[in-house]
């Protein structure tokens, strides 16, 4: 399929249609304080100062296992016994580990508050305590101040990855305002490793698209302007709430599919250059090299993953997009994909080229999913740290969910190594003898 | 608030979870929101558990607030009963549950369900984990012991024992149990049961059958020993068995409890520890400097292997549960140190730094200190990580456990040959330092690989959880001389002091100088210093 064409399907989702399986039970997956993982590796004078229990404490730690940075750009304030009881007042208790913190961290240009179950159950309002905090923090030796932001990490609202989302559409304000009469430009909306990032701006720049912005910017002050004359593309499925609230600035969603493999890649740069009313044949010429670089490191793998089939436990929202890349790209055949949450505008162009017969779920009751996958027995399941351990000594190939998010997998020449991480784990019981 | 960037402990529902996960025959119900979950993945991915922890999450979101979370939290009671058919069903709040407070005990006591209810109060804002996971084992004592239950008539059967603490993911506990079994064969002593690992709830109905108990981790074990001490008048042995001489005092003070004769025990042959400790290799180990943090029973034990079985120095000693504090009082009063009592782990960094010790011993976080400051370490409590749970057969308890505890501590610091040669050698091209001490490259195989893997790759990004992925910084000890101040003959000097040192004697310099108010770092300030830090 040409990018062209996968356009064309994408222009055309397959409404109605589709069948989802609503679930509500127990699920088995991070909260959107997760994000904080990456985003501060991402954000390199910002801070995520969690204010919560020592539940969210814990969370951060196991899931992030980065205990190596002697002083990583997070931590939690732990609400105690006496904040609850008004021993102590909460705002001022905050206030005192805010400025402490910063008295550490002078190089912290943003400080997010983030909120937190407890913060939200006792209604500590995190929105209000950033003014306050942030009006006392203006640098004026340098005119320059510290930004102050908040937004909720909590499980009782958001989903793992949806804890970026909810970040990010707090930055949404803090951008510039562009001039009326500014050139079009593009904004890449959604946290990539540097490195992918990089691929991406100069695949941008090869296509002729000269003004891009990135959001998030890896520094405070390089937040880019935005207004009407902005088109913006997600680089991730998950931004949602990040999506409207550009849209609110007058920003234009481009519509493409995700950038996985060769021509999800391939599909998504075109989408962003015909916003740009870029020749057609130069954007296939300036793709078509990576394209099929991309390609070719997937030949590779196509004996290992055709035919193969696949399940997705719901985790990262990604799983749509992966699934389509896998079934499309590599032959594999999707049995049940489930998401946390199926958002169908963003996920359309994706959804649409998913095999017939895909069993999609949303939401999760985790004890009826897993029966799913112990009935349907596909040859790969992908899911979460909690899960792999036992699906595996169930006899299931399990890939974990967590290396998706965590590892560079977008753009051509991750296209590769993304198929590697569905592979190895067959690959592996191939070899093994024991 | 108190600002936390690591922490030693989890929330007490954590503990609680320990105790599920170890027992058979149970199921927790935690009124908790869907991020409490990941939990789950300290038994399946640290501890490599091959089933999911017996535990169901409510999973309430913002949406079901002030409506329906009761009666979320009954349908998931009603379904996990039918499920997974526990012989006693945990129920409890998560600290978000916690202020919400929807009474999961009334709800469920409430429900008739087929099983007993065992309700847990686990305040999440006062508590932590080994609190929490000594509550719960408590609690299902209290609740479950059958007190018509007693020991048989003592004539014509051996002695029995309960054995109180192991938990889910604790150190070395799987092994501890096995060689604390092993003693008490020799001695001819029964182990009526094991709890809570392992241990069903029939299996706890029958706990005042033993004659006494043996308190393993009173971390864990204690609260519960006392219960039944008042209530079965079950006396117990909180003498804990690491090291040597702790071993003999346990095998000593179990015998006498029982009757029976100690020497079997005593005189186990595959005590190798004495003469290994004893043997000409190991003087120079004599004084070496260590640093001691962990839970209190744990740095306690350390503390006096270190001091009275390896000859070491102990320069610092301290715990993070303050539950046990007194303990860490009286242990650092015997060594006439300051005893560091704190879950921060920058002040506990900052001690280390301080006392400048040539071993750590500690948890996974000391390690990351030690690390950071180029110092041998070795682990000696929880919280560890994966790969602390070794395949390998290797208790801390008992005269196997001294046995695993000699080679584990004095496996990173360099041997005593190596040191020899190595200074004899520095110059020899053949001895790089860049080599470093040959036994420090296979130490840690997973990091090294990835630490391999993360400079191969231009962009390491995150790392995934139970830390598959890290990126570690160099050991700074390596990187020494040539700082603003130091002469380049000093700098010539300090290079060709053995590396393994060679920080310290850098450290103490710089600090020398700076006390003496020297600008520049002479040949002699380095001698100078060294004297006056000599010991
Ligand atoms: S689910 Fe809520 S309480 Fe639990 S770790 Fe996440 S934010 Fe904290
Ligand atoms: S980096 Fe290594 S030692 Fe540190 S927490 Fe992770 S596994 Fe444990």
């Amino acid at each position: 399929m040409s990018p062209a064409q996968a356009l064309a399907t994408a222009e055309k989702p397959r409404d109605g249609g589709l069948q989802v399986l609503r679930e509500r039970g127990q699920r088995e997956v991070f909260c959107g304080l997760t994000g904080i993982v990456w985003l501060h590796r991402k954000m390199q004078d910002a801070f995520f100062l969690v204010v919560g229990s020592r539940t969210c404490a814990h969370l951060l730690q196991s899931a992030a296992g980065v205990m190596i940075f002697a002083e990583p750009r997070f931590a939690t304030a732990i609400i105690e016994e006496r904040d609850l009881a008004g021993m102590a007042d909460c705002h001022a208790e905050l206030d005192r580990v805010v400025d402490r913190l910063l008295a550490r961290r002078p190089e912290i240009r943003t400080l997010f508050l983030v909120g937190s179950c407890p913060s939200e159950v006792i209604k500590l309002d995190l929105g209000n305590a950033a003014q306050r905090i942030g009006a006392r923090h203006l640098r004026s030796e340098t005119g320059e101040g510290v930004r102050i932001l908040a937004y909720s990490g909590s499980g009782i609202e958001t989903t793992f990855t949806e804890g970026e989302d909810a970040c990010l559409t707090t930055l949404v304000p803090e951008m510039p305002v562009q001039a009326a009469d500014a050139p079009p430009s593009l904004l890449m909306v959604g946290a990539l490793p540097d490195i992918v990032e990089d691929q991406f701006l100069r695949a941008f720049a090869e296509l002729g698209i000269a003004n891009v912005g990135v959001l998030p910017a890896r520094r405070a002050g390089a937040l880019p302007a935005i207004g009407p004359n902005t088109r913006y593309i997600l680089a991730q499925p998950f931004l949602g709430e990040t999506a409207r609230a550009l849209e609110d600035r007058g920003a234009v969603r481009i519509d493409a599919p995700f950038p996985f493999g060769a021509e999800g890649t391939a599909a998504w740069l075109t989408a962003a250059a015909l916003a740009f009313w870029i020749d057609e044949m130069h954007i296939n010429r300036v793709i078509a090299p990576g394209r099929e670089r991309a390609k070719r490191s997937l030949e590779r793998y196509i004996p290992a993953l055709k035919g193969k089939r696949i399940t997705f436990l719901p985790d990262s929202q990604l799983e749509i997009p992966l699934a389509r890349f896998l079934a499309t790209e590599l032959g594999m055949i999707p049995v049940e994909v489930g998401t946390p949450y199926l958002h169908r505008a963003h996920l359309a162009a994706d959804l649409a080229q998913l095999p017939e017969g895909t069993r999609i779920s949303e939401g999760q009751d985790v004890e009826r999913q897993l029966d799913r996958v112990r009935a349907d027995r596909p040859d790969l399941t992908v899911c979460g740290l909690g899960l792999a351990n036992p699906l595996e000594a169930e006899g299931l190939a399990t890939k974990w969910s967590i290396e998706l998010v965590f590892s560079p997998v977008h753009g051509f020449d991750q296209a590769g190594d993304l198929a590697e991480l569905f592979a190895r784990p067959l690959r592996r019981r191939d070899v093994m003898r024991i | 608030m108190q600002l936390a960037v690591w922490t030693y402990e989890g929330p007490p529902h954590v503990g609680a979870m320990r105790v599920a996960t170890a027992m058979r025959g149970v199921h927790y119900l935690l009124h908790a929101p869907q991020g409490d979950t990941y939990a789950d993945l300290l038994f399946t991915m640290i501890e490599r558990r091959d089933a999911r922890p017996p535990v169901t999450y409510t999973t309430f979101q913002a949406r079901d607030l002030g409506k329906d979370t009761a009666s979320l939290f009954q349908n998931a009671a009603r379904d996990a009963v039918e499920r997974f058919k526990p012989q006693a069903l945990l129920v409890g709040a998560s600290c978000t549950a916690e202020l919400i407070q929807d009474d999961p005990a009334g709800l469920a006591n409430n429900m008739g369900l087929p099983c007993p209810v065992i309700p847990l109060e686990l305040p999440s804002y006062q508590r932590k984990e080994n609190w929490g996971a000594a509550e719960t084992f408590y609690q299902i004592v209290r609740h479950l012991a059958d007190t018509s239950v007693r020991p048989a008539a003592r004539e014509g059967r051996r002695p029995c024992v309960n054995l109180l603490g192991p938990a889910a993911l604790g150190f070395r506990h799987r092994d501890d149990v096995r060689e604390v079994r092993r003693i008490l064969d020799l001695l001819g002593i029964d182990v009526h049961l094991v709890a809570p690992q392992g241990a069903s709830p029939e299996d706890i109905r029958t706990i005042g059958a033993a004659d006494f108990n043996i308190v393993l981790y009173p971390e864990i074990g204690d609260e519960a020993a006392r219960w039944l001490d008042k209530t079965f008048a079950q006396p117990a042995i909180r003498t804990v068995p690491i090291g040597v001489g702790a071993t003999r005092a346990f095998i000593a003070e179990v015998a006498a409890l029982a009757g029976v004769d100690p020497a079997p025990a005593l005189n186990d042959p595959s005590s190798r520890m004495p003469w290994w400790s004893r043997s000409v290799d190991s003087t120079y180990l004599t004084g070496k400097r260590v640093f001691v943090f962990g839970d209190a029973t744990h740095a306690v034990a350390a503390a006096r292997i270190a001091h009275e079985e390896l000859g070491f120095t102990v320069c610092g000693i301290g715990c993070y549960n303050r539950e046990f504090g007194r303990e860490i009082r009286n242990a650092a009063k015997e060594y006439g140190l300051e005893p560091l009592i704190t879950d921060d782990h920058l002040a506990v960094e900052d001690a280390i730094a301080a006392a400048a010790p040539e071993l750590v011993l500690g948890t996974q976080m000391e390690r990351h200190i030690a690390k950071r400051l180029g110092i041998p370490c070795a682990v000696i409590s929880s919280p560890v990580h994966v790969q602390d749970f070794p395949a390998r057969f290797s208790p801390q308890m008992g005269f196997e456990g001294a046995n695993v505890i000699f080679d584990t501590w004095v496996h990173p610091l360099v041997m005593g040959l190596e040191e020899h040669l190595l200074t004899m050698f520095r110059d020899d091209f053949e001895f790089s330092d860049a080599a470093g001490p040959s036994h420090l490259h296979g130490s840690a195989p997973a990091h090294n690989a990835m630490q391999a893997q993360m400079q191969a790759k231009p962009e390491p990004v995150l790392a995934p959880a139970g830390d598959i992925l890290i990126r570690e910084e160099a050991a700074p000890v390596a990187a020494s001389g040539g700082s603003s101040g130091w002469t380049d003959e000093a700098t010539r000097e300090l290079h060709k002091i053995p590396f393994f040192v060679r920080g310290k004697a850098k450290r103490n310099t710089e600090k020398y100088a700076n006390e003496m108010g020297l600008a520049a770092i002479t040949l002699d300030t380095l001698y100078e210093a060294k004297a006056h830090y000599a010991r």
